[in-house]
């Protein structure tokens, strides 16, 4: 996921604007005298993307919080080091040597995203620092062979298998796939469309610069398909949609995290209703106990990647408190990990990518986005 | 690479088939916004010999005539329960032609501007035709930056309140023929044959045949050039309107830079019946809609219909390169 798609993203589960939080300033939550051992963070906390970093840091404290909170002696207790990279590539690299050369960080929450992790990966790997992302998506990143890659939710390869199965879970015996020939929209149709096989039994391209998609409308009336899924952005989603009802097309419209957007259900109205839309990020109030919790420390719901950050500090403070508490063992403790998180069981497989499906559908229902969980 | 890419491609003859009544119906519809934003196209250049690149800004502000009327009537994009704000009976007529005639008031003084400010002090000092042609940009920029920077949503895309319902009118064979497409059918029919015999049966429309055949011996008999070109971009730009608000009663969407692939269309429709030709626009007009939505499905790719119009196009151009019509506003018909 791109970074403005991840902001919109997070825009659309929410349904909230996004506030610049007032603790961003507060880099050490903790006394970082107290204790010796700590998880580096390496991701944007101010700039454009600055919000998402918050999210993130804001999410991991809630599990520190939880773990100090068990530790009797000032000694053991854990604190996060914030590095802020504006999620700037040029910026995360020296960023990253300050934390490998901090000998008391044993593990690392982040890079944010994906271009910085891929700018930062190979400082990690030489350190041995076992790290997880909460928000870096692309899926190139776990094909370097780096062993201290984890990655905590889907790639954006994984969200075309998951609407396959979503289809074929739902009972899908015909599904039309339109896309908008741009890299994204085409890119994730034509998975869509591979995978797929006998199924799909309809094609359309349309132009995303016309209004009009009188062509694929006619194309997808005649197909009259079950499903029609839709590669593209929320702009165009809204108004195909929009124009497909009024041709009295019935067919189940459903698109991917381009369209996941509060911008889709707007401008589509009544006729975005019983869309399904899918995105890799889990939805920000997946856990109730952890929203109560997120709620009363940073006096807001939790917002996108926050319960992403959550389960890797999870990750990291269970082996510490199995007594993992040096690099080496810590990567090991990471890549046999195998334990119920808050979004998702927790494992990562061989090139440290979330094991088993990541992918989460949602439906717009009376105007408001509603989760359907993981994908089965 | 692009053999291989013309090997590859798959035709969708059966959807073409299948839905041919449906699609026809849509080409006729498109067809027909073309043909009318053409006209202005056509009429200028048949009184000026200048290709108006400001028409499809003209267009795009008449599109926002009709945001305009339903704001000023107060209609809100969505009732408190989400519902749209639909409409019935007289009211919803009187709405329906009340974004009809703001459409056109918004297009009619756009094109005004444009002829007052950008073409008539170039032409009293009778500068150089490229001069024309970049001052129409000028305008062009100008128009779609002023909306972009003021308009209420800057540049992000406007939903037209949804103020009917889209019901089915009649079916056409297989095809189901809906009230907004009635209504742009027969609407644009009427104002079409209106204008021909604006142009063909009345004074001013004699006089816009005079200037587009002799600017020089119309004015030495007597014919006020300059009234009569702003007559003509008055009437071009009024067309213009009333094509913006089919196109908002069936797409319902307008941005800051809309007007372009329009415009585009539009112009290529012009040039394709034969520009300066009233009929050419029509005729011109209606063959684009229908080539680009036929091909459009034939090829499952909506940038196919648009390679296939320019290709028709240039064949066109190859054996009549007057366009399908020829050019007759001069030639003293219409």
């Amino acid at each position: 996921m791109n970074k403005k798609l991840a902001l919109r993203v997070g825009a659309a589960v929410l349904s909230l604007a996004f506030v610049a939080s007032a603790c961003s300033s507060d880099k050490k939550a903790d006394d970082p005298n107290c204790g010796d051992i700590h998880i580096g963070f390496v991701g944007a906390l101010t700039g454009a993307n600055g919000a998402l970093g918050t999210n993130m840091v804001h999410g991991a404290q809630i599990a520190i919080d939880e773990y100090n909170a068990t530790q009797k002696s000032c000694k053991t207790k854990v604190s996060l080091i914030q590095k802020d990279s504006q999620g700037d590539p040029k910026v995360a690299p020296p960023l990253a040597t300050a934390l490998v050369d901090d000998k008391s960080v044993v593990g690392l929450i982040g890079p944010g995203f994906s271009g910085e992790t891929k700018a930062t990966m190979p400082t990690f790997e030489a350190a041995g620092l076992p790290m997880i992302t909460p928000g870096a998506t692309n899926a190139k990143l776990s094909t370097n062979g780096w062993k201290m890659f984890h990655r905590i939710l889907a790639n954006d390869d994984k969200q075309a298998p998951g609407i396959v199965s979503y289809l074929k879970t739902a009972g899908a015996k015909t599904v039309a796939v339109i896309d908008d020939a741009s890299e994204y929209g085409k890119g994730l149709a034509d998975s869509v469309r591979s995978g797929l096989g006998a199924l799909k039994t309809a094609d359309a391209t349309i132009d995303p610069k016309a209004s009009d998609f009188g062509a694929a409308v006619s194309a997808m009336k005649t197909a009259n398909a079950d499903y029609i899924f839709y590669g593209g952005y929320y702009a165009e989603a809204a108004k195909l949609v929009t124009q497909l009802r009024d041709a009295g097309v019935k067919s189940v419209f459903m698109s991917g995290d381009g369209s996941l957007d509060p911008a889709f259900i707007t401008a589509a109205g009544k006729n975005g209703e019983g869309a399904i839309l899918t995105a890799t990020g889990a939805p920000s109030d997946v856990n109730p106990a952890f929203s109560a919790s997120f709620k009363a420390k940073w006096a807001t719901d939790p917002l996108l990647y926050s319960p992403e950050a959550y389960d890797c500090a999870k990750v990291f403070l269970a082996g510490l408190a199995a007594g993992k508490t040096t690099r080496a063992d810590l990567a090991a403790f990471v890549s046999a990990y195998d334990a119920p998180g808050i979004t998702k069981q927790i494992k990562f497989d061989a090139t440290g990518e979330p094991a088993g499906s990541a992918v989460y559908s949602y439906v717009v229902k009376d105007g408001k986005l509603v989760s359907l969980g993981l994908i089965k | 690479m692009w053999l291989l890419a013309v090997a590859k491609t798959t035709f969708h003859f059966d959807d073409l088939i299948n839905g041919f009544w449906d699609i026809t119906i849509s080409g006729l519809v498109l067809g027909a916004i073309y043909a009318l934003v053409a006209l202005g196209y056509t009429l200028v250049y048949g009184v000026l010999r200048l290709i108006n690149f400001a028409h499809s800004e003209v267009w795009m502000l008449g599109a926002f005539g009709s945001f305009a009327a339903l704001w000023g009537f107060g209609v809100p994009t969505r009732l408190a329960n989400g519902n749209d704000p639909t409409k019935t009976g007289l009211v919803l007529v009187g709405m329906l032609l009340a974004c009809l005639l703001v459409s056109m008031l918004f297009s009619g003084i756009a094109a005004v501007v444009v002829e007052t400010f950008a073409y008539r002090p170039l032409r009293r000092k009778k500068a150089p035709r490229l001069n024309f042609l970049i001052a129409a940009i000028g305008a062009s920029f100008i128009l779609a930056e002023l909306v972009g920077i003021n308009g209420a949503k800057h540049r992000e895309e406007y939903t037209l309140q949804r103020i009917f319902e889209k019901k089915i009118v009649f079916h056409l064979f297989s095809g189901q023929v809906r009230l907004n497409q009635v209504i742009v059918l027969v609407v644009a029919l009427g104002m079409m044959l209106g204008l021909s015999k604006f142009v063909s049966s009345t004074r001013t429309g004699r006089g816009i045949r005079a200037v587009a055949q002799d600017g020089e011996t119309a004015r030495l008999m007597g014919v006020n050039t300059d009234r009569i070109i702003l007559i003509t971009f008055i009437v071009g730009g009024m067309m213009a309107g009333a094509a913006a608000f089919f196109f908002e009663i069936t797409y319902g969407v307008a941005r800051f830079n809309t007007g372009f692939q329009i415009g585009v269309k539009s112009f290529t429709a012009a040039v394709l019946g034969g520009i300066g030709n009233i009929r050419g626009a029509y005729v011109g007009g209606i063959l684009l809609g229908l080539i680009e939505l036929y091909t459009s499905v034939i090829f499952a790719d909506q940038k196919m219909g648009t390679v296939s119009a320019f290709v028709v196009l240039v064949l066109v151009l190859m054996f009549r390169p007057n366009g399908l019509l020829g050019e007759s506003l001069s030639a003293a018909r219409a």
